[in-house]
């Protein structure tokens, strides 16, 4: 884990070398709530909002959407005088992806300052952290960390004397990955089914019980206090491309050293793989990766010089996502890896629309066949025919099927040879060998 | 799902037949517990999975009868509540051994075999996915990717999270050998 010069790795600046927590009086040592203090009740909720909008943050749960234009479709005349909700969205399940566990883990007080500060900016009266159930230790440290933002009067009614209120409490998920997704996060915290809802209306308008409401990634709002506090052009010089900020990159599969490394925007690939990762395990070469979880399209060592940015890696036919790579290497099946997740997204389906429901377990039950040697050649014509359909945005309710669409139409083009050698083999080539 | 229509109206409370007719009542921690959720919220519906996951902590799984009581408690259908409750994959609505094993099998810990470690669980423990051992010690269970894909291959049992898991420290954590006296039950 990097915990290098705090002035250019803002968010893992509290980080140590044993992962142990940062709690409040370390926090506040390094120069923690001195935002906040900043802050409230010196600039106002539009301030905060123009210096977001400047900096070109950009949502860090995979959509890459700017923070502060989400944010400014959030009604602020507020002539109802009714709630308005921010919710964090702590429920990292993207397969592949492990970066707000660190930062939730090492330094959930840099989480609270940024959701109070980003509250502010909405005026929302009520703070939500929606966390998955196994995210045990996180959830026990955010939930002391509220607790003593209540004493230190960082929130609560009347924060700091500034006339602005703010409750913020976890909630503790039950499972699903469908749940990361926004609306049907809203549709979680509300105890029902996590089924997605039909955009418009959204949720800045119509959120959590009808009322608006903003949802962001954990390591988008951790960025929101240094951007409010250092202003949006140091910000913006932090990346080395046109996407600001740095990033939490991550790691795994055979690599030497997997793992997880706030970087500057725009770092190149190859570099993270091969400075920070350590490169390829010894008697394993690379073949393609997913740059950032389980449902992005893969890329391969022809890509390796890219700048690893939203903007980049989509002009390269894949999306950023959530910056977390997977390595595929030579001794894994490209199939199997394919099946693997799509038997993934099948299993998560929430089971509302019929593409996502019938037709993800059918894609499937195909790579089965052919990862099982039971393929045929038109098999390979169904799969296309899938990724058309189940991949065309507007045909499913929401971005689960299409998203895993990616990782199998892109295995399709690069390693389309190998779904090839187990039709006509009648095996899986790596099974034989017993590599996986 | 007949089994789910309230044998009294949701919003009655349990008479002296319906108890014997197998019903159950919700603990006075456990109320407790629901009421304090339910203050945080607009309606009681709300705190539907809070409900849930209280009671499943305190008796381990969610019965049809439980989920009856917490209905009723909420002011909900039971029908309605159970939709809830089996969407989630972590309500349990059958038991569960006093450690649920929870392996992760997506594409990180794939890739790092975790394949062969569901195996070698199933050869020490007798069970496979879904399945209790017969000593009610172990249930297991996959899951959706832990976020520790660094440390892959990766499970939780209970609340602890073990990472780098190998053939060595499966024996350390279950035996080194199967043990036939475990057989699963489902």
């Amino acid at each position: 884990m990097s915990t290098g010069a705090s002035l250019d790795r803002p968010l893992t600046r509290n980080v140590r070398p044993d992962r142990s927590p940062t709690d409040l009086v370390a926090y506040e040592a390094n120069g923690g709530y001195r935002g906040l203090r900043g802050t409230i009740g010196t600039l106002s909720p539009a301030d905060c909002l123009q210096i977001v909008k400047d900096s070109k943050l950009r949502g860090r749960g995979g959509a890459g959407f700017p923070t502060g234009m989400k944010w400014s479709f959030v009604p602020m005349d507020n002539a109802d005088g009714g709630h308005k909700y921010l919710i964090c969205n702590a429920d990292e399940m993207e397969p592949g992806t492990f970066k707000d566990r660190l930062l939730l883990e090492c330094d959930p007080h840099q989480l609270i300052e940024g959701m109070i500060l980003s509250a502010y900016t909405i005026q929302a009266d009520i703070a939500y952290i929606f966390i998955r159930a196994e995210y045990h230790k996180a959830a026990r440290l955010l939930r002391e960390a509220i607790a003593a933002c209540y004493d230190k009067g960082y929130l609560g009614k009347d924060i700091l004397g500034s006339g602005y209120t703010l409750d913020m409490q976890v909630h503790s998920s039950a499972g699903r990955y469908i749940c990361g997704e926004e609306t049907a996060l809203i549709s979680s915290l509300e105890g029902k089914r996590a089924n997605p809802r039909a955009k418009p209306p959204f949720p800045q308008v119509s959120g959590l019980w009808g009322r608006p409401t903003i949802v962001n990634n954990v390591e988008t709002l951790c960025n929101i206090h240094h951007i409010i506090e250092r202003g949006a052009d140091w910000f913006q010089g932090l990346g080395l491309t046109e996407d600001a900020g740095t990033k939490m990159y991550g790691v795994s599969g055979r690599v030497k050293n997997p793992g997880c490394w706030e970087l500057p925007m725009g770092t190149p690939i190859r570099q993270i793989i091969e400075e920070y990762a350590g490169g390829m395990e010894d008697g394993y070469s690379l073949r393609g990766f997913l740059p950032g979880g389980g449902s992005t399209d893969f890329l391969t060592p022809e890509h390796l010089d890219l700048a690893m940015d939203y903007d980049t890696i989509g002009k390269a036919g894949s999306r950023m996502g959530t910056g977390t790579m997977i390595i595929l290497d030579d001794q894994t099946c490209p199939v199997g890896f394919v099946k693997n997740l799509m038997e993934f997204f099948a299993r998560e389906s929430c089971g509302f629309c019929t593409p996502c429901r019938d037709g993800l377990p059918w894609s499937a039950q195909v790579l089965d066949d052919i990862e099982h040697g039971r393929g045929r050649p038109e098999d390979m014509d169904t799969l296309a025919r899938q990724v058309t359909f189940i991949g065309a945005i507007g045909n499913t309710h929401c971005a689960l099927a299409p998203g895993a669409m990616e990782p199998l139409q892109s295995a399709m083009k690069y390693f389309r040879e190998d779904f090839e050698r187990h039709i006509t083999g009648g095996s899986c080539p790596w099974c034989d060998g017993g590599a996986h | 799902m007949s089994e789910l229509i309230p044998a009294v109206s949701i919003v009655e409370p349990l008479d002296e037949v319906a108890l014997a007719a197998g019903e159950t009542t919700l603990s006075a921690a456990e109320l407790a517990e629901i009421d304090a959720e339910i203050s945080h919220v607009p309606y009681r519906s709300a705190v539907a999975i809070d409900a849930l996951k209280i009671v499943q902590a305190h008796r381990g799984w969610v019965s049809d009868a439980s989920v009856r009581a917490i209905a009723r408690h909420l002011h909900m259908g039971a029908a309605e509540l159970d939709g809830v409750a089996t969407f989630y994959n972590l309500i349990y609505r059958r038991p569960v051994g006093e450690n649920v094993i929870l392996l992760c099998n997506s594409i990180s810990c794939w890739i790092k075999g975790c394949e062969q470690l569901q195996q070698s669980i199933t050869t020490r423990l007798g069970i496979g996915l879904g399945e209790t051992t017969a000593d009610n010690r172990y249930t297991l269970l996959p899951v959706t990717c832990l976020g520790a894909c660094d440390k892959a291959p990766v499970m939780m049992v209970g609340e602890d999270l073990h990472e780098n898991i190998t053939e060595h420290s499966l024996g350390e954590l279950f035996g080194n050998t199967a043990n036939p006296a475990q057989g699963g039950s489902e």
